[in-house]
C-alpha cells in the first residue's frame, strides 16, 4: 500500500514538473519569436519521426525473429499447412506495403518539415495515380480472396467417408469427448434426458448409443481423418486445438462440426520440440463465464498400435452403467451423413457443410 | 468581416439571427445544462467522453496488472474494488466485468459519443455555414440520452452482483442466463437498458447531422465544396442511423429472453442442474444464439467505421491545412468514404466465420471484407500524397494525424489476415485480433480525438490555445508507448494465445509470454499516466490558455475560422458568409491559401490576410 501511494505521488510530481517545464518552454517561445520557435520544434519532431522510422523498423524485425521460437510449431494437421501457406502469401502481400508506406510517411514528414526554406508544391491530385493505387490493391485482394477461399472450401468441405466420428460437448467449464464406438456413429441425445448417471442426456432407445464411450483425453490416430461434431449445452464455447489450427464454436441448439487429419504424434512432437513434457491441448476460445480460461483437456495423437491399445481399454457408457451389452455393430459405418443428434430438419441447414 | 459582401445572405433562421443581436442573457441552466447551442452540446459530449475515457482506460490498466502479475497481490485493488479483489487479487468474474466495461465504455461512450458526438456537433454548423443544427432541441435530447445511458452504466458498476461480464459483444446464452454468470444478473439488464438509451441518443444525433448537412449549407456550399470532415460526419451519421436500430432490436429481444420467457436466442439448454424450460415446463427450443450475433454485428461492424470515419475526416483536413497543400484527390477521398460506407454493411459476418455460419455465406463476407481494403488503401496513399512536397508544420494535431496514418496502416494490414476466413481459424479470438482492432480502431480513433481537440481547441474554449510543448511530449509518449503495448500482442496471437483469459497458467501452450506480458503492462502504465499530461493541458488551457490573437490561427480555408473568437448562439453576428470555392485551395496560383468565403473578385484586389481582431 505504502509503495503504491509513494509511486502515485512520484508520478504526480513528475507530471507536475513536466507541466512546469512545458509552460516555461512556451514562455521561451514567446521570447525567441514564434517563427524561430516553430522551426526549431518542427526540426525536433521531424527528427523524431526519422528516428521512429529507423528504430521502429529495426525493432519490428528484431522482435519478430526474437519471439519466433515461441510461435506455434509447424501445424500438426494437413489443413494447418494450407493455412500456414495462406499466412505466408498474406505476409508477402502486406509486409512490403507496411514498410514502403511507413518509409514514405515518415521520410516525407522528415523531409518536408516547415523550416522557412520552402513553399508547398500545389498538387491537388492525379487521376492516373488514383487509378494505379486503386487497381493494384484490388488485384492483390482478389488473388488473396481466391487463394483463401480455395483453402476455406477444402477445410469446410465434407469430411472423408472413413473419418472417425467424435463428439465434443462444451459446458461450464469442461469438455466431454464422446466416441462413436465400433459403429462409428454418435447416438441421439437431448438435454431433457440429462440426469443421474446420464450426464450427456443420451437416448438409450437409440442403439447407436450403446457402443459410444466417453474419454478423459482426446485420443487421435495419426493420419486418420477425424470429424468432430461440436455442441454445447449451456452457453457458447469454442472447440480450440491450437496445434492443429482447429477452432469452431460450440452452440447450444445448433450442431457444428470440423474435420481434420492429425499428421504428427505426441511422441514425434516431443522429439521435434525437444520437450519431453509436451502435450497437445484442447481449450475454449469463446468467453463462457468466469472459469473460461481453465477448460483444458489433454489431446494425444497416437500411432496405430498405441491408438488401438488405448481404444481397447475404453468401455461403452451403456456397459459401464450396466444397462446391457451393445449388439454386434455393423462395421465400417461412415457415421456422418446420417447423424442427426438434434433432429433431421436442422441438420441440412445448420451444420457447416457445403 | 470586411471581405464578406454577401448580398444573398440569410436563407434560414432569420429569427435566430435577430435574437442574437439583442444579446439576451441566458440563465445558467439554459446556457450550460439544457443548452441548445451546438457548441455547448459539443463541449458536453467532449467532457463526458473524456471522463468516461479515464474510467475505461483505468479499467484496462487494472486488468493488465492481472495479466502481467497473476500471482501478485495489489492491496490498492482491494481498496478500490472491495469484495471483487479480496486480498488484492482480482476475482475472475470481476476481471471479465472489467474487460466488458472497458470495451463497452471505450467503443460507445468514448469513441462514438466522445468523438463523433463532439466534433459532429461542433463542426457541422460551423463548417457548412449554419447557425445551429436543424433541430437544436433534438440535439440537446441526444446529449441527455447519452448522459442517461452513462448514468445507468455507472450505476451497474456498483450493484452487488457486479456489472455485465459477458464481453462487450454480450453474446447470449451467457448474457441471457443469470445462472451462467454473476454479471448476467441485474448488471446485464442495466447494460441493455443503457445501450437502448445510447441508441436513442445516437439516432437523434445522427438524424440531426444528416438533415443539417443536406439542408442547411450556406449559399454556394455545394456538397463537393464541403470539407472532408463534413463528408466523414455525414456518412458516419448515415451508418449510425441505418445500423443502430438493429442493435436496439437485438437488445430488446435479449431483454425478452431474459425477462419474459421467450427463446429468440435460446435452445436446448441445460443449466443450474436442470433443462431450461418455459413456464409450462417445456424445453425451450428453436432459438438461435447466432441470430444475436448477426443482429449485433450488423451494428457492430459499421460501428467500427462510425468510430474511424470522423477521425479520417479530421486527419485529412488537418494534414491539408498544416502541409499547406490541397488534400490529394479530394473526390477520390469522398468516393472512398462512400465505398467504405456501402461496404461497411456487407462485412459484418467476418466476425462469425467460425460461429457455425454456413461456410458459403462466410465466403461472400471474405470477398467484401478484403475489398474494403481498397478504399482504405486509397485513403492512405492520398494522405501520403497530401504531405508529399508539403510545407509541414508539426503542431500536436499534425503529429497525431501522422500517427493516425501510421496506426491505420499497421492495423489495417492485419485486417487482411483476419478477413480471410481460412486464416481466421487459428487467429480468431486470439491476441492477434486484440492487437488488430486496438491499433486500427481504438488507437487510430483515439488519435483522431486528439487531432480534433488540439486543432479545434480555440473553437471549443473561447479562442484559447493548448500548450504545444506538452502536446509534443504527450504525442511521443503515446505514439511510441501504444506501439509497445499492441505490437507484441501479434506475437501472442501467433502462439494462439486466446483473448479473454484471466490467466494463462492452465495451458502449457499459452503460458510462454510472462515477461512480454509484463512489458506490455509497463507500457500501458506509461501511456496511461502520460494521458494526464493531456488532461492537465486540457483543463489548464481551457481556463488560462493563451488566447489566439487572430481569427484564423492556422490560416485555414474553412468557414469555422470566420466566426468571432467567442461566437454566440448563432455563430456569426452578421450574415452567414457565402462560399465561392472548395475547402482546400492551399498554394494555388501562388497564394498560400484562399478561404472558402473569398470570392474571385477579391483575389484581384489583395492577397487574403489574417484579419486582426
Amino acid at each position: 500500500m505504502l509503495t503504491t501511494t509513494l509511486g502515485l505521488v512520484i508520478i504526480a510530481l513528475v507530471l507536475l514538473i513536466v507541466f512546469q517545464l512545458a509552460k516555461t518552454n512556451e514562455m521561451i517561445v514567446a521570447l525567441k519569436g514564434e517563427q524561430e520557435a516553430m522551426h526549431s520544434s518542427n526540426r525536433f519532431n521531424a527528427n523524431m519521426f526519422l528516428l521512429f522510422l529507423i528504430f521502429g523498423m529495426i525493432g519490428a524485425v528484431w522482435s519478430t525473429f526474437h519471439y519466433a521460437p515461441l510461435y506455434l510449431p509447424m501445424p500438426s494437421s494437413e489443413h494447418g499447412v494450407w493455412i500456414r501457406n495462406m499466412f505466408f502469401w498474406t505476409l508477402v502481400a502486406t509486409v512490403p506495403v507496411f514498410f514502403l508506406t511507413h518509409i514514405a510517411l515518415f521520410w516525407y514528414s522528415f523531409k518536408y518539415r516547415r523550416d522557412g526554406t520552402r513553399t508547398a508544391y500545389y498538387f491537388p491530385g492525379s487521376n492516373k495515380l488514383e487509378l494505379i493505387w486503386t487497381a493494384i490493391p484490388a488485384v492483390v485482394m482478389i488473388l488473396l480472396v481466391y487463394e483463401g477461399l480455395r483453402s476455406w472450401y477444402k477445410i469446410t468441405g465434407p469430411a472423408p467417408q472413413e473419418a472417425t466420428v467424435i463428439e465434443a460437448t462444451g459446458q461450464q467449464f469442461f469438455w466431454t469427448i464422446r466416441y462413436g464406438g465400433e459403429d462409428n456413429k454418435i447416438g441421439k441425445k437431448s438435454v431433457k434426458l440429462i440426469g443421474g448417471d446420464n450426464a450427456l442426456g443420451l437416448d438409450w432407445e437409440d442403439p447407436d448409443n450403446h457402443d459410444d464411450f466417453v474419454a478423459d483425453e482426446l485420443h487421435l490416430k495419426i493420419g486418420q481423418p477425424v470429424l468432430v461434431r461440436i455442441n454445447a449445452i449451456d452457453v457458447l464455447h469454442s472447440f480450440y486445438l491450437p496445434h492443429f489450427r482447429v477452432k469452431m464454436d460450440a452452440v447450444p441448439g445448433i450442431p457444428t462440426q470440423f474435420w481434420f487429419t492429425p499428421t504428427k504424434t505426441t511422441k514425434q512432437m516431443r522429439e521435434e520440440l525437444n520437450n519431453p513434457n509436451f502435450n497437445y491441448e484442447l481449450a475454449c476460445a469463446e468467453l463462457c463465464g468466469q472459469a473460461h480460461f481453465s477448460m483444458r483437456k489433454v489431446v494425444v495423437v497416437d500411432d496405430e498400435t498405441d491408438f488401438n491399445a488405448w481404444k481397447a481399454q475404453q468401455q461403452p457408457i451403456y456397459v459401464k452403467l450396466g444397462l446391457g451389452t451393445p449388439k454386434t455393430p455393423e462395421k465400417g459405418g461412415t457415421g456422418q451423413i446420417e447423424q442427426h443428434p438434434e433432429g433431421e430438419g436442422e441438420q441440412k441447414t445448420k451444420t457447416a457443410k457445403l | 468581416m470586411a471581405i464578406i459582401e454577401s448580398g444573398t445572405e440569410i436563407k434560414i433562421d432569420v429569427h435566430d439571427h435577430h435574437e442574437h443581436e439583442h444579446h439576451h442573457e441566458e440563465s445558467f441552466i439554459s446556457k450550460y445544462v439544457f443548452s441548445q447551442d451546438h457548441k455547448m452540446i459539443s463541449r458536453q459530449f467532449l467532457i463526458t467522453g473524456i471522463l468516461w475515457a479515464i474510467i475505461g482506460v483505468l479499467f484496462s490498466v487494472l486488468f493488465r496488472l492481472q495479466l502481467a502479475w497473476p500471482d501478485e497481490s495489489f492491496p490498492i485493488l482491494e481498496m478500490l474494488l472491495g469484495k471483487w479483489a479480496e486480498g488484492g487479487k482480482l476475482a475472475p468474474n470481476f476481471y471479465y466485468a472489467l474487460v466488458t466495461m472497458h470495451g463497452t465504455i471505450m467503443v460507445f461512450f468514448v469513441l462514438t459519443a466522445g468523438l463523433s458526438g463532439t466534433f459532429s456537433n461542433l463542426l457541422i454548423p460551423l463548417q457548412i455555414g449554419a447557425r445551429d443544427m436543424a433541430s437544436p432541441f433534438l440535439n440537446m435530447l441526444s446529449y441527455w440520452f447519452f448522459f442517461l445511458a452513462g448514468m445507468i452504466m455507472l450505476v451497474s458498476l456498483f450493484i452487488s452482483t457486479g456489472p455485465a461480464d459477458g464481453g462487450w459483444t454480450a453474446y447470449p446464452p451467457l448474457s441471457a442466463l443469470p445462472k451462467a454468470s454473476t454479471g448476467s444478473e441485474f448488471g446485464m439488464t442495466l447494460w441493455l437498458l443503457s445501450m437502448a438509451m445510447f441508441v436513442v441518443s445516437s439516432l437523434l444525433g445522427g438524424l440531426n447531422y444528416i438533415t443539417t448537412i443536406l439542408n442547411m449549407r450556406t449559399e454556394g456550399m455545394t456538397m463537393m465544396r464541403m470539407p472532408l470532415t463534413m463528408w466523414a460526419f455525414f456518412f458516419t451519421a448515415v451508418l449510425g442511423v441505418l445500423s443502430f436500430p438493429v442493435l436496439l432490436s437485438g437488445a430488446i429481444l435479449l431483454l425478452f429472453d431474459r425477462h419474459l420467457g421467450t427463446s429468440f436466442y435460446l435452445s436446448d439448454i441445460y443449466i443450474g442442474g436442470q433443462p431450461l424450460t418455459n413456464a409450462a415446463g417445456e424445453l425451450l427450443q428453436g432459438g438461435s444464439p447466432i441470430l444475436f450475433q448477426h443482429l449485433f454485428w450488423f451494428l457492430g461492424h459499421p460501428e467500427v467505421y462510425i468510430v474511424i470515419l470522423p477521425a479520417m475526416g479530421m486527419v485529412s483536413h488537418v494534414l491539408a491545412t498544416n502541409s499547406r497543400k490541397p488534400v490529394f484527390g479530394y473526390s477520390a477521398m469522398v468516393m472512398s468514404i462512400l465505398a467504405i460506407t456501402v461496404l461497411a454493411f456487407l462485412v459484418w459476418a467476418h466476425h462469425m466465420f467460425i460461429s457455425g455460419l454456413n461456410p458459403f455465406i462466410g465466403s461472400i463476407f471474405v470477398l467484401f471484407t478484403l475489398l474494403i481494403a481498397v478504399p482504405s488503401a486509397i485513403k492512405v496513399f492520398n494522405w501520403i500524397g497530401t504531405i508529399w512536397r508539403g510545407n509541414i508544420n508539426f503542431t500536436p494535431d499534425t503529429l497525431f494525424s501522422i500517427g493516425f496514418v501510421s496506426l491505420f496502416i499497421s492495423g489495417g494490414l492485419t485486417g487482411i489476415y483476419l478477413g480471410n476466413s481460412a486464416l481466421d481459424i487459428p487467429l480468431h479470438d486470439t491476441y492477434f485480433v486484440v492487437a488488430h482492432f486496438h491499433i486500427v480502431m481504438g488507437l487510430a480513433a483515439g488519435f483522431g480525438l486528439f487531432v480534433g481537440v488540439y486543432h479545434w481547441f480555440p473553437k471549443l474554449f473561447n479562442g484559447r490555445m493548448m500548450n504545444n510543448t506538452l502536446g509534443y511530449i504527450h504525442f511521443w509518449i503515446t505514439f511510441i508507448g501504444s506501439y509497445c503495448i499492441f505490437w507484441p500482442m501479434h506475437y501472442l496471437g501467433m502462439t494462439g494465445v486466446p483473448r479473454r483469459y484471466f490467466q494463462f497458467s492452465n495451458f502449457e501452450t499459452f503460458d510462454v509470454y510472462s515477461s512480454l506480458n509484463v512489458f506490455i503492462t509497463l507500457a500501458a502504465l506509461l501511456v496511461f499516466f502520460a494521458q494526464f499530461l493531456f488532461l492537465i493541458n486540457f483543463v489548464h488551457s481551457a481556463l488560462y490558455g493563451k488566447k489566439m490573437t487572430t481569427l484564423n490561427p492556422y490560416d485555414s480555408n474553412s468557414l469555422e475560422w470566420t466566426t468571432p473568437i467567442e461566437p454566440g448562439h448563432g455563430n456569426w453576428p452578421g450574415a452567414i458568409p457565402s462560399v465561392y470555392r472548395g475547402p482546400y485551395e492551399y498554394g494555388k496560383g501562388g497564394l498560400d491559401y484562399v478561404p472558402q468565403h473569398v470570392p474571385d473578385s477579391q483575389l484581384w484586389k489583395k492577397e487574403p490576410q489574417n484579419e486582426k481582431v
